[in-house]
């Protein structure tokens, strides 16, 4: 099997993440639930993983860091609970289903949305982003990188607009956390969400966001949290107010291990490995009559994917063939971006997303490349 | 591409339904397997099973039989 849909998740993860969950069963009790051995291991486990994340995104405090499920979570969180009846929130055609779901239901209780829109390349314009602020705009709501092309938003650009402001930056960084550095002092993110098992190599399940200390977010659940249990309402210190419930200790364990194997390996030396293997593949299907690939390949500063269609061919054919008679996996259809499908003229024929992890190798990339050319010419 | 057929396409209304098919056509020997929702069908994602058209009969019994409501079934040249 050749896996190239490392954008949905990846599938090889270091042997330390594996080693860390194994062992994780069979010592960790409920962190924060008592303070016996194994809670307390648990405990250690989780805050350590914690620290890691903080230390990552130079966000300081790391209490400041929630643990979730995964980045759809996270969103739903900080959607959810920042935004009132009468606000203003600005996002973009490039947005997963996980940012313009919550958005749409917030605006049927009355928030405000501005959804921007792309250019052919699939990028957005930071003058109408600029543009769009109103007086009761509480936040911008975007992606570090669209799921389906692959283009980045200039998170500087958009911090700088944020700040001139006064609003909230919320990012996605689903596809960019691990591959890209984030900083969320520099490009003044207010929070910031990121899932485990994509580019972080953690275990699926995990997942999180940072807040900025200051920021008041409602709470989507409440219930156990170890603490202050006479007390009727839940605790509003963080990161316990965002964490009602027991965590997924064995999944953080091995996000933790994830984490230490990203740093011994260097997020550059991953990057400039995952994207030249995406541009020898971009450079090798570009040129094959018939096939059309989506985004911008014109900058070097995107995450490894490379969406394609071949002809008119049915994406689900096309991926279906790519897998069944070349053993390369990837991912067709609408990849839950519904608004950048409709930008790009796919709705009905979806896309073939290629997404490149640093495990591939250049002749599974020329492998990928063959595949897509006999399938052009059949 | 490949050379097509006419072939018999179910869709479902939940992953959970999909799995639960698989399992209980392995279990019975029912050939088919689980594909890409075709453009044909729907525009967008899921997974669909597709089976020669003969099976058709035995299918629909055993989706009775495991209590699985199908969202669609159709005929498609994939």
């Amino acid at each position: 099997m050749i896996y190239m849909d490392n954008a949905a998740t990846t599938i090889q993860k270091p042997d330390e993440v594996k080693a860390a969950v194994t062992a994780a069963f069979d010592s960790m009790g409920n962190a924060g639930r008592g303070a016996s051995q194994p809670s307390l291991d648990a405990l250690r486990v989780i805050y350590d993983t914690r620290e890691k994340l903080a230390h990552l995104f130079n966000g300081g405090n790391a209490k400041q860091i929630v643990f979730t499920a995964n980045s759809t979570e996270s969103l739903n969180i900080a959607i959810k609970g920042i935004f009132e009846k009468g606000d203003h929130v600005i996002t973009t055609v490039l947005e997963h289903n996980s940012v313009l779901r919550p958005l749409y239901e917030c605006e049927k209780q009355g928030v405000e949305l501005t959804i921007l829109g792309c250019d052919g390349k699939g990028n957005i314009s930071y003058e109408e982003m600029e543009e769009a602020v109103r007086e009761n705009t509480k936040a911008v709501v975007c992606t570090h990188a669209s799921n389906l092309t692959g283009n980045m938003i200039d998170l500087k650009k958009v911090g700088e607009i944020t700040e001139r402001y006064g609003i909230w930056l919320v990012v996605d960084a689903s596809q960019t956390a691990g591959v890209y550095p984030i900083d969320v002092e520099k490009l003044h993110i207010d929070i910031l969400c990121f899932t485990g098992h994509k580019s972080l190599r953690g275990p699926q399940g995990t997942g999180g966001m940072w807040v900025r200390e200051g920021v008041r977010i409602r709470p989507l659940l409440s219930g156990g949290s170890g603490i202050d249990t006479y007390n009727p309402s839940h605790p509003t210190e963080m990161p316990t107010a965002l964490e009602a419930g027991t965590l997924n200790g064995h999944g953080i364990a091995g996000l933790g291990a994830a984490l230490s194997c990203l740093e011994r390996m260097g997020m550059d030396c991953i990057r400039e490995k995952e994207l030249s293997l995406m541009r020898r593949f971009y450079e090798g299907v570009c040129q094959i009559p018939g096939v059309k690939v989506y985004g911008d390949f014109d900058t070097g500063r995107r995450a490894p994917i490379v969406a394609l269609n071949i002809c008119d061919y049915d994406s689900s054919e096309v991926s279906d063939a790519l897998s069944e008679e070349y053993g390369i996996i990837t991912r067709p259809g609408a990849h839950c971006a519904p608004l950048m499908h409709k930008a790009l003229g796919t709705i009905e024929q979806g896309a073939v997303r290629f997404s490149f992890s640093h495990y591939n190798t250049e002749e599974e990339i020329d492998l990928a490349i063959s595949a897509v050319e006999n399938l052009s010419c059949e | 591409m490949r050379k097509k057929e006419l072939k018999l396409v179910v869709t479902f209304h939940t992953t959970a339904d999909a799995m639960a098919m698989e399992k209980a056509c392995r279990e019975q020997a029912v050939p088919g397997r689980l594909i890409p929702v075709p453009r044909s069908v729907s525009a967008g994602c899921g997974l669909a099973w597709c089976a020669p058209l003969e099976e058709r009969a035995r299918l629909s019994e055993m989706m009775q039989k495991i209590h699985i409501g199908e969202e669609g079934l159709f005929e498609c040249v994939l």
